[in-house]
């Protein structure tokens, strides 16, 4: 376990943030390096590689939602460009769909 | 080597780790009478606990009878105003045929607040004197119920605190302990890994018609149990939640569905369904985390076993909560709250197997008297609602 991000099953096509990583950190990736062009807070996810809008999201090796839009590699994976397949998620968001913490 | 420690016997065989006297109010009219009464004494002596209603709730008398008959609970005294439809002849009755002390003051006849809260307080002074007078007798783990819940998840809880926590539900399974985990509505998604892990393929129905259950009755409400704080934490959808909350179950067998109120007849891991039977009736199934806490008390939860990442304070009446902190950031910035540090996991200071192992020993400790952080604190938060339940199916328990 090093580096900020974790894969935590190999199925995954999510990292999860070990720590708050800032923008501009480079993620390494099997498709090649990333930028990250937001910073990613702890425990918060990104595309380990390009997901098509409509493809399932893996974390843990188990589904936990379906892509409501193409989402590129190295990309931030949150409520605005993923939903659940049972009940709607609740979160205070501001005008881009974000939740409010996320850019903190 | 099989631990063991002084419980605190009472007369149905049944034994605590804590001998409090409970204040009960048994409608918000009587609450702050209650509460003054409690007021001035110790806080592990005596403690609040209530229900706010004034329309009758079977749930409801059920729920204060088993709280009130807890191993963990010395002696109880009702507050009622009097006109309310709790019964609370009844409620007294239970308690009365525990073989616990108990009083019933009725605000209406005993000359409103002022003389209430002075014979309140005159009644608990001569209770707590019997009250420390019970008998004592060894106690093992596999006489305790370990109850455990998440609260204020974030995208930590699911990777550090929750599978330390069933970890450490392993090592008490091991040596006997009951187990119970819960929140049916955050198992949405569990329902095919968790249904393999049923002692029996009936009990893996009833498991899987309880998550189903929580399904449509979240649906029917329109939000999942699922807080902003989760999402502002990393979590963006409920089977997200669900599968970072399953974990906290640990690798046992499943030996039975229960539902609130429900004592484990042996030891093993249980889950309790906590959403109600029927139609929608009474709105959300547990308004916040301590109507989850105060339903695992109702079935005997000696302790409960708290992990939080947003970071949650709450301690609860009755029983001690142990708070397992699985965001390292949140662990350092509310630390004094903090029991356990899981955040260690997630920065690779520690593996789940050390910090599962020093919740169960955590546990062996606070059976044996120490207090927790909420302890310490004084936090006794309680609170209780309306619902409706079935019983449960004949597969639901394991055979004794």
């Amino acid at each position: 376990m090093t580096g900020p991000f974790i894969l935590l099953h190999p199925n995954d096509n999510v990292l999860v943030a070990r720590k708050l990583a800032p923008e501009g950190t480079n993620v390494e990736l099997v498709s090649g390096v990333i930028t990250l062009t937001q910073a990613i807070p702890l425990a918060h996810k990104i595309a380990c590689r390009d997901i098509a809008e409509g493809e399932r999201i893996l974390k843990y090796g188990m589904p936990i939602g379906i892509a409501t839009h193409a989402i590129a590699a190295g990309a931030h994976v949150h409520v605005h460009n993923i939903r659940s397949a049972y009940t709607p998620t609740y979160a205070l968001q501001d005008a881009n769909g974000q939740s409010a913490e996320v850019s903190s | 080597m099989k631990q063991q420690f002084q419980g605190y016997l009472r007369a149905d065989g049944r034994k605590g780790i804590r001998n409090t006297i409970v204040v009960a109010y048994l409608v918000e009219c009587a609450h702050f009478v209650a509460s003054k009464i409690v007021a001035g004494f110790d806080d592990n002596d005596v403690q609040l606990i209530g229900f706010p209603g004034c329309f009758p709730n079977e749930y409801a008398a059920r729920m204060m009878e088993r709280l009130c008959t807890h191993p963990n609970v010395g002696g109880v005294l009702f507050v009622s105003l009097g006109c309310e439809s709790f019964d609370k002849v009844r409620a007294s009755k239970a308690v009365s045929e525990s073989n616990r002390p108990v009083e019933t003051l009725v605000i209406q006849r005993s000359g409103g607040t002022a003389k209430t809260v002075a014979t309140g307080k005159e009644w608990v002074r001569s209770a707590l004197t019997k009250v420390a007078q019970v008998e004592r007798a060894p106690m093992g783990v596999d006489e305790l119920i370990i109850g455990t819940i998440c609260g204020g998840s974030d995208g930590t809880s699911g990777i550090s605190g929750n599978p330390a926590a069933g970890k450490a539900f392993d090592l008490l399974i091991g040596e006997g302990a009951a187990c119970i985990f819960e929140e049916t509505g955050e198992l949405i998604s569990c329902e095919d890994i968790m249904v393999e892990r049923a002692a029996t393929p009936e009990l893996g129905k009833e498991l899987r018609a309880a998550v189903e259950k929580a399904e449509r009755y979240y649906a029917t409400l329109g939000y999942g149990s699922f807080a902003a704080g989760n999402a502002a934490g990393g979590l963006s959808t409920i089977e997200e939640k669900s599968l970072g909350a399953y974990v906290k179950s640990g690798d046992s067998q499943i030996m039975g569905l229960i539902k609130p109120g429900d004592v484990p007849p042996k030891g093993g891991l249980y889950l309790m369904d906590v959403v109600p039977d029927g139609e929608v009736r009474f709105g959300f199934p547990n308004i916040s985390d301590n109507a989850e806490i105060v339903e695992m008390i109702a079935s005997g939860a000696h302790m409960t076993l708290f992990v939080t990442g947003r970071g949650s304070v709450v301690g609860s009446a009755i029983s001690p909560v142990i708070k397992i902190c699985a965001n390292p950031d949140t662990y350092r910035a509310l630390e004094d709250d903090m029991d356990v540090n899981a955040g260690a996991i997630i920065e690779g200071l520690r593996s789940i197997e050390e910090v599962g192992q020093e919740i169960h020993d955590l546990v062996i400790s606070v059976a044996k008297g120490a207090q927790t952080k909420s302890e310490i604190l004084g936090h006794r938060e309680f609170i209780l609602t309306y619902k409706t339940f079935e019983p449960i199916g004949p597969s639901c328990l394991p055979t004794v």
